[in-house]
């Protein structure tokens, strides 16, 4: 797409919904939404600027070997958060019993491990969005 | 059995939910249902809202938008029949 006013309002808005993702993933366990939610916004962020730009733009910018490697880690990263729990001497995930302190209810770090895990659910999330959204794009229509 | 003004909106928008639902089955071109369906994830985005539950809504908005996208990419490789040559549909 060779629009003027779609590319220069996509430059000024991507980098507000991409915070905005993130603030619905770190704030997942006090307010509603969460990783999942999140991680969809932070996706439909790169998938404007990929739809406006064109893919082969967007493609130079995220690349598919980083949209893998963020996969892969995201998903390490929730199992070695749990086991945090064993190395605790408590079950897998756990969050109080391994010792951890909550503080007080209803601030970002009354949450424990939570925040921790939600930031790795959600850019999982993002990157398979993206990565979904590059296989359908690419090919010969 | 008492109903309230917020239950009136929900019926009111369970009546939207079922006609978009309904003309999903009826329209022929794909672009349009991907429309309707766009609409019916909106209306239940609201519905979700107005039952005291903003985290299904939150995500209901966002998995909603996503999905329309992804139909829409899906449908922007098929091939679409031209105008006024129905028989092709």
């Amino acid at each position: 797409m060779r629009d003027f006013i779609l590319k220069r309002m996509i430059a000024v808005i991507l980098a507000f919904i991409f915070v905005y993702g993130f603030y619905v993933i770190l704030h997942g366990h006090i307010s509603p939404g969460g990783s999942f939610a999140g991680g969809i916004i932070v996706s439909l962020s790169f998938i404007a600027f990929a739809t406006v730009y064109g893919i082969d733009k967007g493609k130079e910018k995220l690349p598919e070997k980083f949209l893998v490697w963020v996969e892969s880690y995201g998903t390490l990263w929730y199992g070695l958060m749990g086991l945090v729990g064993i190395c605790k001497g408590a079950p897998f995930l756990a969050n109080k019993l391994a010792g951890i302190d909550l503080g007080v209810p209803g601030t970002l770090s009354s949450g424990g491990l939570i925040g921790l895990i939600g930031f790795g659910v959600g850019i999982r999330v993002a990157s398979t969005m993206i990565t979904l959204f590059y296989t359908l794009m690419e090919g010969d229509a | 059995m008492q109903f309230v003004a917020v239950d009136y909106w929900i019926m009111a928008l369970s009546l939207i939910l079922m006609g978009a639902s309904l003309a999903l089955f009826f329209i022929k071109d794909l672009i349009h249902a991907v429309i309707v369906y766009g609409a019916y994830s909106v209306t239940m985005a609201v519905i979700w809202l107005l039952m005291n539950t903003p985290d299904l809504a939150i995500t209901e908005a966002a998995a909603g938008i996503c999905t329309t996208v992804m139909m829409m990419v899906a449908i922007y490789r098929t091939r679409r029949p031209k105008k006024g040559n129905k028989d092709e549909n």
